[in-house]
């Protein structure tokens, strides 16, 4: 189950709407979860620390992976309960296991996510809106939309412990990307209930 | 007739793409640290804080600001009295790109075909607007631009009847509408006038204008400061989770245009706007 402690600094969430009590707290989070439940227990505005497993994709690698699963094969990451981060990184300078690497505009992605939700996606971490039908498989299948910090990509490299191609590797920057991290830092843009944290007006 | 070598621009725009992608332009660097103080949103406030610091951690270490370190776009003033030699400008400007984009650890962003879309592998071409000026120097101003900002940006033929009153309309509505997903706080740059075309290329020229910087024009300088103000009420706030700072900055060129028209185009540039300058020649 998440681990949760109390927050140090000013509460990053208050913007939160829709949302209750514990949105003061850093929930850390080992994924991917082995439950979902463990997804249904995040709320929209709480900052949540992963530690494990994740996988970037973005626009090039979602077309081969939709069109590869429409054709009867199977996608070349396992998508049960994982959590894909929608980012292509710079190289890797020497020393360094990654270049700077955040989030890419998650909307793009929207005509693909529903059908790798329905397949069991735990999760997706990106920036930005997403569309009716992303939120509605989203509340249907018990998954989650993170908001990593936008334009903060030598930041988050940090946080990258680990990163190997695993697929599409002629790709470049968009190849499917096996990360590991340590306290990568985001934020619940929209819970398993579908509460969005940029609907506030 | 001063002479300029190519191998000079190659070196130059090398340079050019791996310090603008690595520091962030004092303006643009400031404005956010000072937004941070003032911001009353501790979300906000929050998220400025962290916008600096990672700026600090791109310039310390040496490593990009942003993964996107955007396609290169150059806006290039070649004084009529210098004569470029050593090759063509146009080549030295997408080897220089070539160079500082794999030799910095840059993204390589750019698809060849935009419909077959395979990767061209180092970030060329540039995206080059030549003037022919006075003078005998080359002036490069250098401005990668990112494509989470750039998808949100608009171009719309008003008509003279809708006035200036059309185009805070306009402004307003695109910042509106791209909420979360350019990376604001944003600078946003308009263009006003022209042609279609000519408004698009103004706005983004716009961009390049320091933030401290307003339009000489005081009727221009004005109206920036009343886009700004309508932007900062929008609560979009940094990184779309509200708050006042939506826009560091708006900035305005003009042009003559068609008795018949109004074009405003709406430049949409991220949080890391990153421009730089170098003269070459006299």
């Amino acid at each position: 189950m998440p681990r949760r402690e109390s927050q140090q600094t000013a509460d990053c969430c208050r913007t939160a709407s829709g949302t209750g009590a514990e949105i003061d707290e850093v929930v850390h989070l080992q994924v991917p979860v082995a439950d979902k439940s463990e997804l249904a227990a995040l709320r929209t505005g709480q900052r949540v620390l992963l530690t494990g497993v994740i996988y970037t994709a973005r626009d090039a690698a979602h077309r081969r992976m939709v069109e590869t699963i429409l054709a009867g094969g199977d996608p070349p990451i396992p998508l049960e309960n994982s959590l894909i981060y929608y980012a292509g990184p710079c190289p890797a300078p020497p020393g360094r296991v990654i270049g700077s690497i955040g989030p890419t505009t998650a909307c793009r992605m929207d005509s693909y996510a529903p059908l790798l939700i329905d397949r069991g996606l735990g999760g997706m971490i990106g920036k930005g809106t997403r569309s009716k039908e992303v939120i509605d498989a989203m509340i249907e299948n018990g998954c989650v939309y993170f908001a990593a910090l936008g334009g903060a990509g030598a930041l988050l490299s940090r946080r990258v412990v680990s990163a190997e191609i695993v697929a599409y590797g002629d790709l470049g920057t968009e190849a499917i990307r096996r990360l590991e991290v340590k306290d990568f830092p985001v934020i619940v843009a929209i819970d398993t209930e579908g509460n969005n944290i940029y609907e506030r007006r | 007739m001063v002479e300029i070598h190519t191998d000079e621009v190659i070196r130059e725009i090398r340079r050019m793409c791996i310090e603008a992608n690595t520091t962030l332009p004092r303006d643009v660097y400031d404005a956010i640290a000072r937004s941070a103080g003032e911001e009353e949103n501790p979300t906000a406030a929050e998220v400025l804080k962290q916008l600096v610091e990672n700026a600090d951690i791109a310039r310390e270490e040496q490593i990009p600001i942003c993964q996107d370190t955007g396609m290169a776009v150059l806006f290039v003033e070649l004084g009529q009295g210098c004569r470029i030699v050593g090759g063509g400008l146009t080549d030295a400007i997408n080897e220089g790109v070539r160079q500082g984009y794999g030799d910095g650890y840059l993204r390589k962003s750019v698809v060849g075909d935009p419909l077959e879309r395979v990767n061209t592998g180092d970030n060329t071409p540039a995206i080059i607007y030549y003037d022919v000026v006075e003078g005998e120097g080359l002036v490069i101003h250098f401005s990668p631009k990112g494509f989470g900002s750039e998808n949100m940006s608009k171009v719309k033929m008003l008509t003279p009847a809708e006035g200036v009153e059309g185009v805070k309309r306009f402004v307003v509505e695109v910042v509106r509408e791209a909420g979360p997903n350019p990376c604001p706080p944003l600078v946003v740059g308009v263009g006003i006038g022209g042609t279609m075309d000519k408004a698009a290329v103004l706005a983004k020229k716009a961009l390049l204008r320091p933030l401290d910087e307003p339009n000489p024009v005081p009727a221009v300088a004005l109206l920036e400061e009343q886009l700004l103000s309508l932007i900062n009420n929008l609560d979009v706030g940094p990184l779309g989770f509200g708050g006042r700072t939506t826009a560091l900055g708006v900035k305005v060129e003009t042009f003559p245009t068609h008795i018949a028209g109004l074009p405003v185009a709406v430049n949409v540039s991220c949080h890391v706007t990153r421009h730089l300058t170098t003269r070459l020649g006299r």
